[in-house]
C-alpha cells in the first residue's frame, strides 16, 4: 500500500526558475531565491522596504461548549494603518478556522494552501482531516522555511471526532496543543482579560462576551490593533460567526458617557 | 575580513499614486502618469494602468520594471486561462491570481503596490487592494503609491463604508454615481499633486461599466 508521504517531503525551496506557468497544483510551490552573497541582509532590507502589513490581536480558547475564536481587523505598515477591515479569522473549511497574526500575506497564502491540503486529504481518505493533522501539516511547512523570514503566528481551531481542538503554530516551527491562546502585539492585554474571566463551564454567550471584551481591551491599549472585533464559535456542527462589532462603538457600550455634575461652571466673558 | 556589502540595489522607486473606487455598477481606476527616479523626472507620460481582462484593470505604483514584469506574467496566465476555459477571467479570480503571483516571489518581492478594479460576475464594482507580497482584501475603494497617505484619509472621509466584517453585514459599495466618483478622483489627485513631489503631470482615469471601458485624461501640475 502506497502511503501518502507528501507531508513529510522536504519542502525547502528549489533554486532555479519557478514553474508558475505549469498547469495544476504542485505539492509545494517552489520559490525563486535572490542571487546574493548576504541572504539574511537582503531579506532584512527587502522587508524594511516592502513593509508587509502586520500588527494584531487574536485569541482562541476551548470551553465546555466548544472553541471560541476572536480577532481584531487592523493591518499596519510601519506606522500607517493600511487597513481596518482585514479578515484575520480564516475559514479553512466548514469546521476548522485559522487565525492570522504576523505577516498578512504569509498567513493568507499558507492558510489557503492548508485549506487545499485538507480538501485533498478528504478526497484521498474519504474522511475529514483532524485538527491535529491539519496543524501538523502547517507546522511542517513553516518549519521547512524556518530562518527565511516568514512571520506567521496562527492558531488552528476546529471540531473533529475527538471533540474540540486548538493548536498554536508559528513560523519558528513551534506547534503547541492547548486550551487558551492569544497571539499578536495586543496579546498581553488580551491575556489579562481572558485569564481573569475564564471558566471552563461558561455558556456560549458568556464565552463570546469574554472573547469580545478581551479583543476590545487589547485594541484599546495596543496601537497596532483595532477595527472590528470578530467572534466565531466552533461547535460540533462546524463554525458560526457570532458577532462583528466596531471597537470604537464597543468602547461607548462598555463605558457610556454619563452627564456629570459640575462644581464650577465656566461662563463666557463678554468681548471687550 | 569585513562582511561584503552590496554595491547596488535591484530595486528603485518610480513614485506615483493610484486610486480605485467601486460603485454599484461601475468601477473607476486612476493613476498619475509621472515616472521619477530620485529627484529626476524620467517621463511625464507613462501609464501605470493595465487592462488584464475585459472586466478587470490593474493600477500599480512602485518599481515600474517589476510592475511591467508582473503585468506580462498576468497577461500570459490570462491567455492560458482563456485557452483552457473558453472565457475571460472574472475580477475576483484575477484578484487571487495576482495574490499568488506576488507571493511566489516572497523572498525576492515585486516592488509593486497594486490596486485591482473591475466588475464582478454580477456587474457590481469591486476593488482589491494589495501589499507588495500578495496579501489582499476586497474593499470599496483604495489608494496605493507615494501619495496614498495623503489620498486615503480623504477617501475615508468621503467614502467610508461599513466594514465587511460587521455582523449584521452592511453593503460596502459606495453610493456615489459614476460621474460623482470620477469628479472625486480628479479632486483627490489635484490635492495629492500639491503636496507629493512624485505625483503630477497628467491623470489617467479608466472607467469600467456595463457598456465597456472608457478612458479620460486630466492635466495636473507639472512642477
Amino acid at each position: 500500500m502506497k502511503l501518502d508521504t507528501s507531508g513529510l517531503e522536504s519542502t525547502a525551496p528549489f533554486f532555479g526558475s519557478s514553474h508558475e506557468l505549469n498547469d495544476g497544483f504542485s505539492a509545494v510551490p517552489s520559490f525563486e531565491i535572490p542571487d546574493t552573497i548576504d541572504f539574511d541582509g537582503f531579506q532584512k532590507e527587502a522587508v524594511q522596504m516592502v513593509k508587509p502589513a502586520k500588527g494584531t490581536t487574536t485569541l482562541a480558547f476551548i470551553f465546555k461548549e466548544g472553541v471560541m475564536v476572536a480577532a481584531d481587523s487592523r493591518a499596519s505598515m510601519g506606522g500607517y494603518i493600511s487597513s481596518q477591515s482585514v479578515k484575520k479569522i480564516i475559514e479553512i473549511n466548514p469546521y476548522m478556522l485559522g487565525t492570522m497574526a504576523g505577516g498578512a500575506a504569509d498567513c493568507q497564502f499558507w492558510h489557503r494552501n492548508l485549506g487545499i491540503k485538507c480538501r485533498l486529504h478528504e478526497l484521498a481518505n474519504k474522511s475529514r482531516i483532524s485538527v491535529t493533522g491539519a496543524s501538523k501539516l502547517l507546522a511542517n511547512i513553516l518549519f521547512s522555511y524556518r530562518g527565511m523570514g516568514l512571520s506567521v503566528g496562527t492558531m488552528i481551531a476546529g471540531w473533529d471526532e475527538t471533540g474540540p481542538g486548538l493548536y498554536y503554530v508559528d513560523s519558528e516551527g513551534g506547534r503547541l496543543k492547548g486550551t487558551r491562546f492569544s497571539v499578536g502585539s495586543g496579546s498581553p492585554y488580551a491575556y489579562g482579560v481572558l485569564d481573569n474571566g475564564y471558566r471552563y463551564d461558561m455558556s456560549i454567550e458568556e464565552a463570546a462576551e469574554l472573547a469580545r471584551r478581551a479583543i476590545y481591551h487589547a485594541t484599546f491599549r495596543d496601537a497596532a490593533s483595532g477595527g472590528v472585533a470578530s467572534v466565531y464559535y466552533v461547535g460540533p456542527n462546524g463554525w458560526k460567526k457570532l458577532s462583528g462589532d466596531d471597537v470604537g462603538e464597543l468602547h461607548y457600550e462598555y463605558y457610556p458617557v454619563l452627564p456629570s455634575t459640575v462644581e464650577q461652571e465656566m461662563v463666557e466673558v463678554a468681548a471687550a | 575580513m569585513t562582511k561584503q556589502q552590496a554595491n547596488w540595489s535591484p530595486y528603485d522607486n518610480n513614485g506615483g499614486s493610484c486610486v480605485a473606487v467601486a460603485g454599484a455598477d461601475y468601477c473607476v481606476v486612476a493613476a498619475d502618469t509621472r515616472m521619477s527616479s530620485g529627484y529626476n523626472i524620467l517621463t511625464r507620460d507613462y501609464s501605470k494602468i493595465c487592462k488584464l481582462a475585459d472586466k478587470c484593470v490593474m493600477a500599480s505604483s512602485g518599481f515600474q520594471a517589476d510592475v511591467k514584469a508582473l503585468q506580462k506574467l498576468l497577461a500570459a496566465r490570462h491567455l492560458i486561462y482563456q485557452h483552457q476555459h473558453n472565457k475571460q477571467m472574472s475580477c475576483p479570480a484575477m484578484a487571487q491570481l495576482l495574490s499568488n503571483t506576488l507571493y511566489y516571489k516572497r523572498f525576492f518581492p515585486y516592488y509593486s503596490f497594486n490596486v485591482l478594479g473591475g466588475l464582478d460576475s454580477e456587474g457590481k464594482g469591486c476593488v482589491f487592494t494589495y501589499d507588495a507580497v500578495g496579501s489582499y482584501e476586497k474593499v470599496g475603494y483604495s489608494s496605493q503609491g507615494s501619495g496614498s497617505t495623503l489620498i486615503m484619509p480623504f477617501l475615508d472621509n468621503q467614502l467610508k463604508s461599513p466594514s465587511p466584517l460587521l455582523l449584521p453585514a452592511l453593503d460596502a459599495v459606495t453610493p456615489l454615481s459614476e460621474s460623482e466618483a470620477v469628479d472625486l478622483v480628479k479632486t483627490v489627485f489635484a490635492s495629492a499633486t500639491e503636496r507629493d513631489i512624485y505625483t503630477g503631470d497628467k491623470l489617467e482615469i479608466v472607467i469600467l461599466n456595463a457598456e465597456g471601458i472608457r478612458r479620460e485624461y486630466m492635466e495636473l501640475r507639472k512642477d
